[in-house]
């Protein structure tokens, strides 16, 4: 190993050290199932507001995007504008009432008013899936980024790293619960949002803080001319790819607030105003982040050349931070590389753990308690129950992320925006805006959206039929389309409008006055939990 | 008040039926409607024109207004500012109108349940709020 090796080493451990400390101390503070599922609804909004920002910057959004704008230039910032619309769906239809009428996952308040087993299976079913093609997303990452950084390019680096981080998230999930997945959460929105502002502004700087001689720059060095600050570049190759990008940005504007492990982070706040203003937190920090890889992206265009950074892109940030930070071979510069390095990685720390807590609680609280138990399992149980599933979940995560690594990241990524945006979204806002949803409408609708979303996919190019697809050998691809989001959201929709009308439940549309009343006005709701 | 039927499901409390009748409920509920649906349209709608013309207006959105600056960049930082306006104007909104609505429903709730704690309790003066048998 050399000097800069062992320095990037060196901070990494040091994440990690802060981050096991701190979910040692939450699990000192953690004693019930309020504590260990919703935080004990004790955090503020700001507090909130920055496990949010931490739950949903990811490794993809942080490398990804950065490197999207390198090596695309204005269509890497079209991608990212989606993923902070989407925050005003959160904001304005799911946070408040969602806070106000379940307890401590997404199946809560389907299951407030229609029949409590099969709306909670199928709700947990879409919940494990859209976790799992996420969390494969952050593996993956965490694999091909500790490699590259470490300088090492071999798979037992990518699957050892795998496993790392795989142990590392079933230990804050385990031991920390909601509290320490929490602090995790909002230690590295702080560190992502301090290092990447100081690399903007050193990439300003360098620009005496002029936007315009930054783009020209970049639009300069990339080769591309002023395409490169135009859309198309990446998108606009076809009819069809356009019309697949739209696809995209319609899954990324719907599929956020159908994300189970956003959604949790709703029910931590002592009210729906306190989870308000987290979203509000949430939108400010996400805003800016998106900013600032614009800033990152076009700065890397025009300040690195292609060669510096790996083909898809991921390196350029942190390289970026290197030759702002003093240049290849200067210590300030391998100094600001191990930094950025070791904030990407903190990143995908929270993002896995907070995928993990979610989908082991939902399997815990929707499946094994009211399907194998009837509903009569103590909460002693039930959080002992979420805790074999974490560890379960984690390591089935393991051994998918070690033959996952040929699939793209940002596939993936997007895979799991459009599940929850065609199976969760259409699910959560029928509930709550109309009466005479039921069971068998939202069965019809996870289920529908689930299956319509990851068939398309399959029968899409990116399955079959084309040289880049998994199996390029055989073509059985008819959809033409990567992203199914523009089918399979209306799809969605349609199922739970039909499987409603074609089997009316009164029960469920009377109980839907209380879930109103609870949901606009917090009477009865989950309070904060005191010890 | 509404009696509870037969077929409600095993845990409906007429609590709600109450606050649902009330007409603070009716125009909370029209508030929050009046201000989520419009804005919903208005962001949705804003969104998918940024999207197709990105793909499919490249003459319009390839203009350049001044130095590097073209029309595209602009659109790209405007759906930022629109977030960042409907999020505070919605944020004003609710503080305003429809907080003080929901914590008054809010309230009465919790004072209903409390007379019908007292009414358990053997207290006989159930104090103001009509009370219907427990289910």
């Amino acid at each position: 190993m050399d000097g800069n090796q062992i320095l990037t080493s060196g901070l990494f451990l040091l994440v990690v050290l802060l981050t096991i400390l701190v979910t040692l101390r939450a699990s000192r503070q953690t004693s019930g199932a309020d504590d260990y599922y919703a935080g004990g609804r004790g955090f503020s909004g700001l507090q909130n507001g920055l496990a949010i920002g931490g739950d949903y910057m990811s490794a993809a959004s942080f490398l990804g995007i950065t490197g999207a704008i390198a090596l695309y230039g204005y269509d890497g910032f079209l991608y990212s504008v989606g993923f902070l619309v989407a925050w005003l769906v959160a904001l304005l239809l799911v946070a408040e009432v969602l806070r106000n009428s379940g307890k401590y996952t997404m199946a809560d308040q389907l299951a407030f008013r229609m029949s409590k087993r099969p709306v909670r299976t199928a709700a947990a079913t879409s919940t494990v899936v859209v976790s799992i093609f996420y969390l494969l997303a952050q593996m993956v990452g965490a694999g091909a980024l500790v490699s590259l950084l470490l300088g090492i390019d071999s798979g037992l680096v990518k699957n050892l790293t795998i496993f790392v981080v795989g142990a590392l998230m079933i230990f804050y999930v385990t031991v920390g619960g909601m509290k320490g997945t929490t602090y995790v959460q909002m230690i590295k929105a702080v560190l992502l949002m301090s290092g990447s502002a100081l690399v903007v502004v050193l990439v300003l700087i360098q620009f005496n803080f002029n936007i315009a001689d930054l783009l020209g720059s970049a639009a300069d060095n990339s080769g591309a001319g002023q395409a490169f600050l135009e859309p198309g570049l990446k998108y606009g190759s076809s009819t069809t790819s356009k019309i697949d990008f739209i696809s995209l940005g319609l899954a990324l504007v719907l599929g956020t607030a159908g994300l189970p492990h956003i959604l949790i982070r709703f029910y931590t706040t002592p009210t729906s105003q306190a989870a308000r203003k987290s979203v509000l937190w949430a939108i400010g920090l996400i805003g800016t982040f998106y900013l600032f890889t614009l800033v990152l992206g076009f700065g890397a265009a025009a300040l690195l050349s292609k060669s510096d950074y790996d083909v898809a892109g991921n390196l350029a940030a942190p390289k970026l931070a290197e030759e702002v930070g003093g240049g290849i071979g200067s210590t300030s510069g391998a100094v600001m590389l191990a930094l950025i390095a070791a904030v990407a990685f903190a990143t995908i720390l929270a993002v896995v753990a907070g995928l993990t807590l979610t989908s082991s609680m939902s399997v815990a609280h929707d499946v094994w308690n009211p399907v194998f138990r009837n509903g009569e399992a103590t909460e002693k149980e039930e959080m002992k129950v979420s805790r074999i599933a974490a560890g379960g979940i984690g390591l089935v995560a393991i051994l998918l992320a070690i033959p996952a690594q040929s699939l793209n990241i940002a596939f993936l990524v997007a895979l799991a925006f459009a599940v929850a945006a065609s199976a969760n979204l259409p699910a959560i806002l029928m509930n709550l805006f109309w009466r005479r949803f039921n069971t068998r409408g939202a069965v019809w609708s996870i289920y529908g959206g689930l299956l319509s979303s990851v068939g398309l996919v399959f029968f899409s190019p990116v399955m079959s039929g084309s040289e880049t697809a998994l199996l390029s050998s055989v073509d059985f691809a008819w959809f033409p389309l990567q992203n199914p989001g523009i089918v399979s959201i209306p799809l969605g929709f349609l199922f739970g409008v039909i499987g409603t009308l074609t089997k009316p439940e009164p029960s469920a549309e009377e109980r839907y006055t209380e879930l109103e009343v609870r949901a606009l006005t917090g009477a009865g709701a989950e309070g904060e939990f005191r010890h | 008040m509404s009696q509870p039927k037969q077929d409600q499901a095993a845990r409906h409390d007429p609590i709600y039926d109450h606050l649902a009748a009330k007409d603070e409920f009716a125009q909370l509920r029209h508030l929050y409607r009046r201000f989520i649906i419009p804005a919903t349209a208005v962001f949705m709608g804003w969104y998918a024109l940024y999207v197709v013309m990105s793909m499919f207006a490249s003459d319009f959105m390839n203009h350049v207004l001044f130095a590097n600056i073209n029309v595209a960049l602009i659109f790209g930082l405007l759906q930022f500012v629109s977030t960042f306006g409907i999020a505070f104007l919605y944020s004003r909104y609710s503080t305003t109108h429809l907080d003080p609505l929901a914590k008054q429903l809010a309230r009465e709730y919790d004072a209903e349940l409390l007379d019908r704690a007292a009414v358990a309790a053997g207290n006989t003066t159930p104090g103001t709020t009509p009370v219907t048998e427990e289910n």
